[in-house]
């Protein structure tokens, strides 16, 4: 009887496995599979028809035949324009990232010293533009953004300027709409990382004779440097493949590699292309994503 | 001549300033509606290790926290050696404070730790080295100094904090409950270690404390606190064997106390009649008080004699059944019932208790003291 429950315990995964193997399928199946399969098309060639690309493998006269077509990414590392793209998606990642950062911290700080009672709600309202559509969101800033826009309107009837600012169709539209739409993302962290540090840290520093600012960059801002990190990978990382955004409000000279990606799935039919375009995107951004797992584990080793 | 007398008016001066130190002078803090400090004074001699003594909510923290800047008196004066604090932003007072929590910075070493205060300071980077070198020499942490706080147990990283809080030379340390976070066991140790190290550097300290044991340990003199106001100032063996109120009395270790009325009042002498004692209570020291005032006689439970036989004294007795007794290893505290129904403590020390003949449970005893075991509580 012992033995036969034993053999039974053995068999059947126990509830930890189970509950661990149901996101592991979900990103098995929703993930990790189509991932694969994109790759795959990287590798094959263009063709008319369904699906507009080459078998990667096939059968001819019993003999297995796999054509490994490495000519896209040669293609993208020889293009001037392709590298001038992810060079330019990089840097509008990065500013875009650190005017999150800029205008998150004060933000994140201020929520995280507020009175516990007002902390929720003032995290309720950063959180609240997520309750629209993100495509809305950045249509709403054509409106603010033109030049007959609100914003442009405004500043006129204000006196400060004559002529309208040109903001839509430049990359400074980019950087408004990209640091609108992820700031909650930088926040978010910053705020868990300051909200439980221990403020006798801070009354230790003023005792031991520095004057606020410097307990602020001697003793606040490293112990939040793990909020920075994860709040600045957080923006950075969907920020380097944004497309909405560059193509609502950027212009002709905005070079993201998310639009790049579009046109060469939707303009030029060309899904192998495309796929080769998103696998380098990946690689590239392997690096911050490995850097945030990193930091992550270490912090979570930490406490 | 004119030299001699300037002479001792220095001299008179400088001993006015160790008399008063540290002076706290009417300090009064409110919170909205709740009054944390009711006009609290005190003084503190320098090279003092002064103990504010009281339960949670008393003020004792509060009080602290203004001594270190953190908090604003809503009235009231602090001066130090001669100097007002009170506009003094905490990172400009010549203060320095021990946390509770010892608030050590998790991303720096031991030494980094230590030598902040210094930094800020501007102090030159050899005397800094040299200066940290020898605080952590003096609290023996000198092979910790490049771990992180972390890496250290409790004992270890309140000692760091000492230093931290040493470094600077403050002229007045605070410490806040610093026994607290360690464990009970090494707790005894250290609070001695702790006394030695701060009477090697000459500073005056302010401890907070709840544990009247630990306050007792370490501090020279002590006050305490309750409901925001001083209630006693005095030495430990002061303030443990004459309270000046019931509530020192019973917060300061464990006592008896006989309400009763004062009957007959001589300068070397008082009576007191207590309700369901048989006999009068004779004490053998005077008390200011017109007769018939009602008073608290306290006796200490280790004043405190229980027979089996009558005591041959006229006065200071009472008969009773032994309802419980609790073995404390060094002494037996006794729970005696007296015939009101009260019941009386008594410490039987394990000496006594070695004879077969020591009273047990449902036995009926005497309990008896001396004349001078009393202290008469007016309040």
């Amino acid at each position: 009887m012992k033995k036969l429950r034993k053999m039974l315990a053995r068999a059947v995964p126990s509830g930890r496995t189970g509950v661990i193997a149901f996101p592991f399928a979900f990103l098995f199946l929703f993930f990790f599979v189509p991932f694969i399969l994109v790759i795959g098309i990287s590798f094959s060639q263009q063709q008319m028809g369904i699906p507009p690309y080459t078998p990667l493998a096939e059968l001819k006269e019993g003999v297995l035949n796999i054509a490994l077509n490495l000519s896209h990414y040669q293609f993208l590392w020889n293009d001037d324009l392709y590298i001038a793209t992810y060079l330019s998606s990089l840097k509008m990642a990065l500013i875009s990232t650190f005017l999150c950062l800029l205008i998150g911290y004060p933000i994140a700080y201020y929520i995280a010293r507020a009175e516990p009672s007002t902390r929720n709600t003032l995290m309720m309202l950063v959180m609240l533009p997520f309750w629209t559509s993100f495509l809305i969101r950045v249509y709403a800033w054509v409106a603010i953004l033109k030049n007959d826009g609100l914003l442009n309107n405004f500043l006129i009837w204000l006196g400060l300027i004559h002529e309208p600012l040109r903001l839509y169709h430049t990359n400074w539209g980019v950087y408004i709409g990209m640091v609108y739409s992820y700031l909650p993302f930088m926040i978010m962290p910053l705020y868990a990382h300051l909200v439980k540090m221990d403020l006798s840290l801070l009354e230790a520093a003023y005792d031991l004779g520095a004057k606020p600012w410097r307990a602020f960059f001697q003793v606040t801002l490293p112990l939040s440097k793990n909020g920075i990190i994860a709040g600045s990978l957080l923006v950075f990382i969907p920020a380097v493949g944004e497309y909405v955004i560059p193509e609502l409000l950027g212009g002709s000279e905005t070079l993201m590699i998310g639009r790049q990606m579009w046109s060469e799935f939707f303009e030029n039919n060309d899904w192998p292309m495309a796929s080769a375009v998103t696998c380098a995107m990946v690689i590239l951004l392997l690096v911050p994503m490995a850097l945030f797992q990193h930091y992550q584990t270490k912090e979570m080793e930490e406490s | 001549m004119m030299n001699e007398r300037m002479n001792s008016q220095a001299l008179a001066a400088t001993q006015n300033e160790r008399a008063d130190f540290v002076q706290v002078i009417d300090v009064v803090k409110n919170f909205g509606e709740h009054v944390a400090l009711n006009s609290v004074s005190l003084t503190i001699k320098k090279n003092e290790l002064f103990a504010l003594l009281g339960s949670s909510g008393c003020g004792k923290s509060t009080l602290l926290r203004i001594l270190a800047g953190f908090e604003t008196a809503t009235s009231g004066k602090i001066l130090v050696d001669g100097e007002d604090l009170s506009r003094i932003p905490p990172y400009r007072r010549p203060v320095n404070m021990m946390f509770q929590s010892y608030a050590l910075f998790p991303h720096m070493t031991v030494e980094d730790n230590v030598a902040f205060g210094l930094k800020q300071e501007g102090v030159p980077k050899n005397e800094i080295k040299e200066r940290v070198a020898d605080v952590l020499e003096l609290v023996q942490m000198k092979k910790f100094a490049r771990r992180k706080p972390h890496q250290l147990s409790g004992g270890q990283q309140q000692r760091v904090a000492l230093a931290r809080s040493l470094v600077k030379r403050p002229k007045l340390l605070l410490l806040d409950e610093p026994m607290s976070a360690l464990d009970k066991k090494i707790r005894q140790k250290t609070q001695l270690e702790l006394v030695n190290i701060i009477e090697k550097v000459d500073v005056t300290c302010i401890m907070v404390t709840h544990d009247q044991e630990e306050a007792m340990t370490m501090a020279t003199r002590l006050a305490v606190m309750s409901d925001g106001e001083v209630i006693q100032v005095g030495t430990p063996n002061q303030v443990y064997e004459y309270p000046n109120c019931r509530f020192t009395a019973e917060f300061i270790g464990s006592t008896n106390l006989l309400d009763g009325v004062v009957v007959e009042d001589e300068p070397d002498h008082v009576f007191v009649e207590c309700p369901g004692l048989d006999q009068r209570l004779h004490i053998n020291h005077g008390i200011t008080g017109p007769l018939g005032m009602e008073v608290s006689v306290s006796i200490r439970p280790e004043r405190v004699r229980v027979t089996r036989e009558k005591p041959e004294q006229k006065y200071n007795y009472a008969h009773g059944v032994v309802k419980d007794l609790a073995y404390m290893g060094s002494y037996t505290l006794y729970h005696v019932q007296l015939a009101n129904g009260k019941i009386f403590l008594a410490n039987l020390s394990s000496l006594v208790l070695a004879s077969d003949d020591a009273p047990s449970y449902d036995d009926e005893v005497y309990v008896s003291w001396g004349a001078s075991s009393q202290v008469v509580l007016t309040s």
